[in-house]
C-alpha cells in the first residue's frame, strides 16, 4: 500500500508535473492536448483489468467487466483522435 | 518480491515516465506528434504487462473474459475514432474520457462490492468513494455533452428550481458517501445508492449548461477523469495510475482555466448559471440598423486587388466543412494576386480551443500562416480586408466598447478596424451568446449571406472570372 505522507508527495509532484506541462503551450495545441491527456488517462485500462481479475460473483464480473470494456474505450479512442489530430500538424517549408 | 512483481512495478514506472515524456512533447507542434506516439508506447507496456500482476487470481477463465472486454471496447474505438469527422473531434473527446470516468467509477464498484476497499483503513476507503463519485459524475456528464454536440439532445430540459434540485442531490451524495465511510464492513445497497445518485447529478449539473460553455465543460470532465483515475490508483496501489492521473487531473484543470479565461468566462458561471441561448434565433436587445449585403463576386473582386487579407474564421466555417474550399481560395489568391493572407484565430474559434486551428490544419493551411489573438489585433488597422466566415461573438465589438453587455470583457479580434470587412454568414440570427453584432451594421462591413461552403466556391469562382 502507498499511503500516507509518501502518498501525498507522489501526489503533489505529479500534480506540478502536470501544471508545468501545460503552462508553456501555445493555444493551437489544446484541443490536441486536451485529447492527449484524455488518452493517457486511458491508463485507467490496467486498474479495471485487475479489478476484473479478482472480482468475485456474477455482479461484480459484470461490472468489472464493463469497467474494462469502458477503459479500453477510453484508451484506444484516446489515441486514435489525438493521432489524427496531430498528423496534421506539418508546416509550409 | 517475485520475478513478475518486480516486472510490473518496473514496467509502471517507465510507463509512467513515457506518459510525462509524451504529454511534454504534445507541446510542441514540432515534437507533438512523436508525444503521441511515446504516451502510446507506455500504454501498450502497461496494459500487456497487467496481465501478470499479482492481483489476478481469479483463475485462467478471467483472462479470456478481460481479453474479450478490451477487444470490444478497443475495436469499437478504433473505428469510430477513424470514422469521426475532424468536426465532431469535441464530442468523441467528451465520449472517450465519460468511458474513462465510468472505468474509474466501475473500478471503485468492485472494490467496494467485495469488501476490499473497506480493508485499507479510512483514507483509502474515502478516496474510492471520490473517485466513484467523481468518476460517476464524469461519465453521465460527459455522455450529455456529447449528446448535446452531436445533435442527438436537442433540447435543453428545463426543470423547475435546477439549482435546488441540483444541490439537494449533491448534498445527499455526499450523506451517502458519508454513510459508506462510517459503514462496518462493506454496505452495497448503500454503494448501489450512491451510483445512482451520482449518475444523476453528472445528467442535471450538464443538461442546463448551453452548448457555446461545452468545450470547457468537457475539459473540466476531462481533468475530473483524471482525478477519479488517481483516487482509484491510491485504492488499488497502482502507481501508473496515480501518477498519469494526478498529471492529467492537474494539466486538464489548468486547460479549463485557460479555456474559460479565453471566453471571459468563470467556471462557476459555466456551472451555475444558464447564459447562452441555444440556437441563436432569440435576439436580445442591441444595435439594429441595416445590413449591406454583397454578392461571394464583388467581394472576391476587392479581395483580388487588396494588398493583405486577415481571415478569420468561425464555427460556421466548421459546421460547412468549407476549409478545404476556403484554402483552395487562399491559394488562389497567394499565387495569382499575390495578396498577403493571414488566419486569425480566436482562442475559442470552433468548439475548443486550437479545434480551428486542426481543422485548417485538415485542409492544409500550413500553421505559420495562423496566428493567435494577441499576436494578430495589431495588425487588423493595417489590413485592406477581413474576412469572416460563420464566426459572431468572437468579432463582436460591443464587447469592447458597451458595458452593459453580456459578452463585455471578452477579448475580441478586431476586425471592424480594418478598411473593408467581409462577413460570410448564413442568416441574420444572433451568436451563442443571442447578443445583436453591431459589426454587421457598420459602414464599412458587407455581408455575403449563404452556407460557407457555397460562398467559399463562389468567391473561388468569382476570382476565375476576373
Amino acid at each position: 500500500m502507498i499511503t500516507g505522507f509518501v502518498a501525498l508527495y507522489i501526489f503533489m509532484l505529479a500534480a506540478f508535473t502536470g501544471y508545468e506541462i501545460i503552462g508553456r503551450v501555445p493555444a493551437i495545441l489544446h484541443t490536441p492536448l486536451m485529447s492527449g491527456s484524455n488518452f493517457v488517462h486511458g491508463i485507467v485500462l490496467v486498474g479495471a483489468m485487475v479489478a476484473l481479475g479478482h472480482a468475485e460473483g456474477f455482479w461484480q464480473v459484470l461490472i468489472g467487466f464493463i469497467g474494462v470494456v469502458l477503459a479500453a474505450g477510453n484508451a484506444v479512442g484516446g489515441y486514435v483522435v489525438t493521432e489524427r489530430m496531430l498528423e496534421m500538424f506539418k508546416t509550409s517549408k | 518480491m517475485g520475478f513478475w512483481e518486480f516486472t510490473v512495478e518496473a514496467s509502471y514506472f517507465v510507463a509512467a515516465v513515457l506518459f510525462i515524456l509524451g504529454l511534454k512533447r504534445m507541446g510542441s507542434p514540432k515534437t507533438a506528434r512523436g508525444g503521441i506516439l511515446w504516451a502510446g508506447a507506455g500504454m501498450v507496456l502497461a496494459t500487456v504487462v497487467t496481465l501478470w500482476h499479482p492481483d489476478m487470481h481469479a483463475g485462467v477463465g478471467r483472462y479470456f473474459l478481460i481479453l474479450l472486454a478490451i477487444g470490444i471496447g478497443g475495436a469499437g474505438a478504433w473505428i469510430s475514432g477513424k470514422k469521426v469527422q475532424m468536426t465532431a473531434m469535441p464530442q468523441m473527446v467528451a465520449l472517450y474520457n465519460g468511458m474513462g470516468g465510468g472505468a474509474a467509477a466501475a473500478i471503485a464498484l468492485v472494490e467496494m462490492y467485495s469488501g476490499a476497499a473497506f480493508t485499507h483503513g479510512t483514507t483509502v476507503l474515502g478516496l474510492a468513494i471520490a473517485g466513484a463519485i467523481i468518476g460517476a459524475v464524469s461519465f453521465s456528464g460527459s455522455l450529455v455533452a456529447w449528446a448535446k454536440l452531436e445533435g442527438i439532445q436537442k433540447k435543453t430540459i428545463k426543470l423547475p428550481k435546477q439549482h435546488l434540485i441540483n444541490a439537494g442531490v449533491a448534498i445527499l451524495t455526499l450523506i451517502v458517501g458519508f454513510l459508506i465511510l462510517t459503514a462496518d464492513g462493506g454496505a452495497p445497497g448503500l454503494v448501489t445508492i450512491l451510483l445512482v445518485l451520482t449518475l444523476a447529478l453528472g445528467l442535471l449539473i450538464t443538461n442546463p449548461i448551453g452548448g457555446a460553455d461545452m468545450p470547457v465543460v468537457i475539459s473540466l470532465y476531462n481533468a475530473l477523469t483524471g482525478l477519479a483515475v488517481a483516487f482509484e490508483g491510491f485504492v488499488l496501489s497502482n502507481p501508473a495510475m496515480i501518477i498519469a492521473g494526478t498529471v492529467v487531473g492537474a494539466a486538464g484543470s489548468l486547460l479549463t482555466l485557460l479555456m474559460a479565461r479565453a471566453m471571459n468566462r468563470s467556471i462557476s458561471n459555466v456551472l451555475f448559471a444558464g447564459f447562452g441561448v441555444e440556437d441563436g434565433s432569440e435576439a436580445a436587445d442591441g444595435p439594429e440598423g441595416e445590413m449591406k449585403s454583397v454578392e461571394a463576386f464583388d467581394a472576391a473582386a476587392s479581395f483580388a486587388y487588396a494588398d493583405s487579407l486577415i481571415i478569420v474564421p468561425g464555427y460556421g466555417l466548421a459546421v460547412a466543412q468549407a476549409q478545404h474550399k476556403l484554402w483552395e481560395f487562399v491559394q488562389m489568391l497567394q499565387k495569382d494576386h499575390d495578396v498577403d493572407v493571414k488566419f486569425a484565430i480566436h482562442p475559442v474559434a470552433g468548439r475548443m480551443p486550437g479545434h480551428m486551428n486542426v481543422l485548417l490544419a485538415e485542409a492544409g493551411v500550413p500553421y505559420d500562416l495562423i496566428y493567435d489573438l494577441e499576436e494578430i489585433n495589431a495588425e487588423f488597422p493595417n489590413a485592406d480586408a477581413a474576412l469572416v466566415i460563420g464566426a459572431n461573438d468572437v468579432v463582436n465589438p460591443a464587447a469592447r466598447t458597451d458595458e452593459s453587455s453580456p459578452i463585455y470583457g471578452m477579448p475580441i479580434l478586431n476586425v471592424d478596424k480594418a478598411r473593408e470587412c467581409y462577413v460570410i454568414k448564413r442568416g441574420k440570427g444572433t451568436g451563442f451568446s443571442g447578443v445583436q453584432n453591431g459589426l454587421f451594421f457598420g459602414d464599412n462591413t458587407r455581408m455575403v449571406f449563404g452556407d460557407a461552403k457555397q460562398v467559399c466556391t463562389d468567391l473561388a469562382a468569382g476570382l476565375k472570372q476576373l
